[in-house]
């Protein structure tokens, strides 16, 4: 059994580009370069200017996980909120520069005491199933939102809107009980059909959470669990018919497969590892086929210190262990060199982020310093330091399932030991982890990694209120300038104000090291080359996803 | 023989319950919340959420009353909702199946049907280079690392070739396809995931198949068949064939077992739609009913097909006994 | 002379000598990281045999010490299944009737569990560790030895010696496992090497699965799975050790059939 041939593809479909091209001959790689260098020199087609757009062929991204559930509230993971924000449109959206924009509104304004936000409404938008869409929608949606019998798990974000009510067909007014200054980014959310979701008992298990119906430039085809997901074009978008026929989303949970699917022509896109960025990619062959893009990542990797304990409690020490990183040497070695070091939890060359902040340069003669200040001591010429007859010795724990945080820990074992900490490993599954480390606070130092927020309220991660069990401030970092800064950043508008507010929370952060900030990666995203019209911006690629296209002689899915 | 299939049909129930049992324990003997797992650190989730979940799936109360309660709706085939995407537990299982029936089941007659002459022909051929060359396909058969084998195979005949798919089933536009090329293409995704499952289980039968023949061919009545002159190609199909099946068949169910224990491996490399890779997936993520449901499911399979074989292995050998078999 | 026994045998003395000596035939220490361009996924040469990894490593120290972790998972895992297989077996087997029978319809639930899924699920929930594995391991494999002790103990018990014990009053406990048990070990030992080789694939998968040995302590099939993203460019992280690990099983399954043939030339067909 060597090469099972393909026939003449079928009358409804047929390929073209590389899938074909494979089955033919000894030789499939050489074909497909050959066939690349032709359509390179295609002139790009000016984007904007035909008359009538007629959607063609197939994008084909993928993933490592599935999605759970299509409801634009009650979606929690990555693979289910970019599926809703294809299918669904929210009232505002975050535009390539990262602004707030219109989606569904036109406009808005807000009153001058923060407590009013009035959004007027664009008349041209239909459901999927040709219905219009209203403002009872939007009162519709955000009163599911903060109905408790839904469990939406955002529910934080509008705790204070007081009421939701329509003015008109096209007017709604948002009420709210104290000014909240991220709202109008978290008045983004999705909006769903009142006419369909009216009569649904229960939002998780109804069918529209697997068959959802937007108003979004994809209309939702088909999901096959654990294989992919099928939208298609939605002719009436308001802004215009995307240009790309068919989405498909395939779940692929192994990065390396991945790869190869990408390189076999199986997936226009994925996001690469630093390994693949830089080496495996760089074949003649691969370059010829897949543009790779490269932005910041809106995340960072972190070591949290567990401040209640009786050796990190001590921020000489937690300083020590800091300029003990050696955070060029960990990009350079963890990350191939694909990631910015950072020292606070905001997006790194934002307003918000503070370039003055302590960094913690790797210093290590300050770090050992640092630490016989603190009383600690290699009293018998083991290596190890020690105090009152204790050794510091200190547990590592990451969770299960991420090389980069396993290699993470191996190489800052390698660090402090330099120093004469000794430190030992453990990786352990993601919800024991959670739930015997993180919510008991039974750790000491742990490897980790946040998301940043479009918004850089950072309540939820450090004011001392979110300390409690359960709540993710789970190093018990508590500051009374910190709290008092994060509580009037929520309520300030001016964005020179915030700045201000957040380039100070910043400092003083980072002045205490409660994490060592480690960095930010960057998203490496590549894109098969016959995909034309993107165009990388600070909010990544996938914004103008409607613009998109794949010129006539390199179409490879014809329906 | 009524009587027996019934037996042995009756016969499953406590081992179903046991097992069952057992995975129950295990799951719930374990630190980890799924309500952690639900919601992460995800710095948007409130508490009130967590708890509403843990309340929903009756996660707060003791372990034998959830066992209990597991197993009353159990018994109407409801084995609960995923804690991970709310869908039924059993629709599921009952989506994923197919995929692993399908290469469970082109395996075993893969299986049957390669290791079969393989095994005779070494027999026959005692000491030949073919016997030779079998009985170190076999031992290394026996000692390879079939995950191995399934990612160079993935590496040569995917990547560097580009004759196969990397992975998956039954893609996207399959259904865009003329039924012809929706068979030629699903053909080409079962290949390497085919091959990998099977390999172990080939060397096993193949040489089960060589003794069973190796053995049978001493036996007295064959010696007679030969003295009274009947041809060698008599002797063979009739007497020693017929006779050395037996033991095979029985083998062949319990490959099963060791066919459902690869399925966890081979259907997460090669991104199969099975049901090793949900319960694979369902234990990472806690999922206690699709662990439980998966975990039942199998067992079931390999009952069953332990069953057939036995039934098989009567239905060849009228001579057999009901009541003296074990 | 067997020549499979000799060969198997001088692999596995090999292997484990290698691993006692780890410290000593080691190039590099296993753990040490080097994070220079010049070190990380350097090819084999005489500075590393076996190449280094992405965090320059030298593999082929990782692959001594990992030999450790291999052996000593397969060894102690089988002494358990041995424990409990062999207890289970001559008691089922020498007293019969009800307690036999309970006993056989636990051997036959372990043999239609989907055993890996089960060892999955104990390391999943319980935490991988390598002394987990061994335990889970061992729980689950002792049905197949239960069996042929007790099939050997149905034969012995009414042999004339254990007649003539019974008959001067010796104590049960005492006629099991002196009198029955030494006659009944030939098939157990060559089951028992057999079982050696299983228990290090099943380890190798769970490593490989990221299921066994803690990081960044070495196994073979950590290595592997670490290399697997690699694999065009850096082979010789999936070479080495899916071949010891292949050679090693293949190795005591050669003990394991030499043995047969040496010990019973008529029962080389049973299991």
């Amino acid at each position: 059994m060597r090469t099972v041939r393909k026939k003449t593809p079928g009358k409804k479909f047929r390929f073209s580009g590389s899938v074909r091209y494979k089955n033919r001959g000894p030789l499939p790689i050489l074909r497909v370069v050959a066939l690349s260098f032709v359509f390179l020199s295609h002139p790009a087609v000016a984007v904007g200017e035909e008359p009538e757009i007629i959607p063609r062929d197939a994008y084909v991204s993928a993933g490592i996980g599935d999605a759970r559930v299509l409801i634009p509230f009650l979606a929690d993971d990555v693979t289910s909120s970019s599926i809703c924000n294809l299918v669904y449109n929210g009232l505002t959206k975050v535009d390539k520069d990262l602004n707030v924009v219109p989606d569904l509104a036109e406009s808005w304004e807000i009153s001058e005491d923060g407590l009013e936000i009035v959004f007027r409404l664009r008349k041209d938008v239909y459901w999927h199933d040709g219905e219009p869409f209203t403002a009872d929608d939007v009162k519709f949606t955000y009163d599911l939102i903060l109905d408790p019998v839904t469990a939406c798990p955002y529910v934080s974000s509008y705790s204070q809107i007081k009421t939701v009510e329509v003015v008109d067909q096209s007017t709604v007014r948002f009420v709210y009980s104290e000014p909240y200054a991220p709202a109008i980014l978290k008045l983004g959310m999705g909006i769903v059909p009142k006419h369909l979701f009216r009569d649904v008992e229960d939002l998780r298990r109804s069918v529209y959470a697997r068959k959802p119906v937007g108003t979004g430039p994809y209309k939702f085809v088909e999901w096959k669990t654990g294989e992919y997901m099928v939208l298609e074009a939605n002719e009436d978008y308001f802004l215009h018919t995307p240009r790309i026929k068919r989405y498909v989303y395939r779940i692929i949970p192994d990065q390396s497969v991945q790869f190869l699917e990408l390189v076999t022509g199986g997936i226009d896109s994925m996001e690469l590892n630093p390994y693949q960025f830089l080496y495996r990619s760089e074949t003649p062959e691969f370059r010829e086929r897949v543009k790779k893009y490269r932005y910041l990542s809106r995340s960072y990797t972190f070591v949290g210190y567990n401040l209640n304990d009786p050796i990190l409690g001590d921020k000489r020490v937690r300083q020590a262990l800091s300029y003990a990183i050696n955070e060029k040497d960990l990009i350079d070695s963890v990350m191939l060199g694909q990631a910015e070091p950072i020292s606070g939890p905001f997006i790194k060359g934002s307003a918000y982020y503070n370039p003055l902040a302590r960094a913690y340069d790797h210093d290590i003669l300050k770090a050992a310093m640092l630490l016989r200040e603190a009383g600690w001591a290699d009293v018998d010429g083991s290596g190890v330091l020690s105090k009152d007859g204790r050794p510091l010795h200190i547990v590592i724990a990451t969770n299960q399932g991420s090389q980069v945080r396993e290699d993470v820990a191996t190489v800052i074992q390698s660090h402090w030991a330099k120093l004469g900490v000794s430190s030992e490993i453990q990786v352990i599954a993601w919800s024991a982890f959670l739930n015997q480390f993180i919510d008991k606070r039974n750790f000491q130092a742990v490897i980790l990694g946040w998301t940043i927020p479009t918004d850089p309220d950072i309540f939820a991660v450090w004011h001392s209120s979110s300390a409690v069990t359960g709540g993710l401030n789970f190093v018990s970092f508590s500051n009374e300038e910190v709290d008092a800064l994060i509580e009037r950043g929520r309520r300030e508008f001016c964005p020179e104000e915030r700045k201000e507010i957040y380039q100070k929370a910043h400092a003083l952060i980072a002045e205490e090291a409660p994490y060592t900030f480690l960095f930010s990666p960057y998203s490496l995203p590549a894109v098969s080359r016959r995909v034309k019209g993107i165009v990388p911006a600070p909010a990544g690629i996938g914004y103008n996803l409607i613009e998109w296209y794949v010129p006539e002689e390199e179409i490879r899915y014809r329906f | 023989m009524k009587t027996y299939v019934v037996k042995r049909l009756l016969l499953m129930v406590p081992m179903l319950f046991g097992i069952s049992l057992v995975m129950f324990l295990i799951m719930h003997l374990a630190p980890g919340d799924p309500a952690s797992i639900r919601y992460g650190l995800n710095p948007e989730v409130s508490d009130t959420a967590r708890e509403a979940f843990s309340e929903m799936y009756g996660l707060d109360r003791p372990v034998l009353e959830q066992y209990f309660m597991w197993l009353r709706r159990f018994v109407t085939m409801d084995f609960g909702r995923s804690l991970v995407d709310d869908r039924p537990v059993i629709a599921k299982v009952m989506a994923h199946l197919p995929a692993t029936l399908l290469l469970q089941i082109s395996s075993i007659l893969v299986i049957f049907f390669v290791a079969l002459p393989i095994g005779i022909i070494s027999a026959i051929k005692r000491d030949s280079l073919f016997d030779k060359a079998s009985t170190v396909f076999v031992f290394i058969g026996y000692a390879m690392p079939t995950f191995w084998l399934a990612i160079l195979l993935v590496f040569f005949f995917s990547f560097k070739l580009g004759w196969l798919p990397v992975s998956g089933m039954r893609p996207w536009y399959a259904q865009y396809l003329d039924t012809g090329g929706q068979v030629l293409d699903l053909l080409r995704h079962l290949a390497l995931p085919l091959i990998a499952t099977s390999f172990g289980g080939l060397a096993a039968l193949s040489r089960y198949a060589r003794s069973s023949m190796v053995e049978v061919m001493k036996e007295n009545y064959v010696l007679t068949a030969r003295a009274k002159g009947l041809s060698e190609k008599r002797v063979m199909l009739v007497h020693v064939l017929g006779n050395a099946l037996l033991p095979v068949v029985t083998i062949l169910g319990l490959t099963l077992p060791v066919l459902i224990s690869g399925s966890f491996i081979f259907e997460t490399i090669f991104a199969w739609p099975g049901m090793g890779r949900l319960g694979y997936e369902a234990i990472m993520h806690y999922d206690y009913p699709v662990v439980m449901g998966v975990g039942v499911i199998a067992t079931l399979l390999t009952l069953l097909g332990i069953f057939l074989s036995d039934i098989a292995y009567v239905m060849i050998d009228p001579r057999i006994r009901f009541e003296s078999r074990k | 002379m067997n020549m499979r026994l000799i060969f198997g045998i001088a692999i596995v003395v090999f292997m484990g000598v290698s691993a006692l000596l780890a410290p000593v035939i080691a190039t590099h220490d296993p753990l040490e990281v080097d994070l220079s361009a010049e070190a990380r996924l350097q090819p084999p040469s005489m500075k590393h045999f076996f190449g280094t990894d992405n965090l320059g490593r030298d593999v082929y120290s990782r692959m001594v010490y990992g030999a450790r972790v291999s052996l000593s998972v397969g060894f102690i895992a089988v002494a358990i299944s041995l424990l409990i297989g062999l207890t289970l077996g001559g008691i089922s087997g020498y007293y019969g009737g009800w307690v036999d029978g309970v006993i056989m319809r636990m051997v036959e639930i372990m043999y239609c569990f989907p055993t890996f899924f089960l060892i999955m699920m104990v390391i999943t929930f319980l935490g991988p560790s390598i002394v987990n594995v061994m335990i889970v391991i061992g729980l689950t494999s002792w049905a197949g030895l239960c069996r042929l002790v007790r099939a050997e103990f149905l034969t012995l018990r009414e042999r004339d010696f254990v007649f003539s014990a019974r008959v001067q009053g010796v104590s049960h406990s005492r006629i099991i496992f002196r009198h029955i048990l030494p006659n009944a070990m030939a098939p157990v030992y060559v089951s028992a090497t057999l079982s050696v080789g299983g228990a290090i694939l099943v380890e190798s998968a769970l490593s490989f699965l990221g299921l066994g040995v803690q990081i960044p302590a070495p196994s073979w099939g950590n290595i592997l799975t670490s290399g697997k993203g690699y694999m065009d460019y850096a082979w010789w992280l999936t070479l080495y050790p899916g071949l010891a690990i292949l050679i090693t099983v293949l190795s005591f399954n050669l003990i394991g059939e030499g043995l047969r043939d040496i010990l019973d030339p008529k029962m080389s067909r049973a299991r």
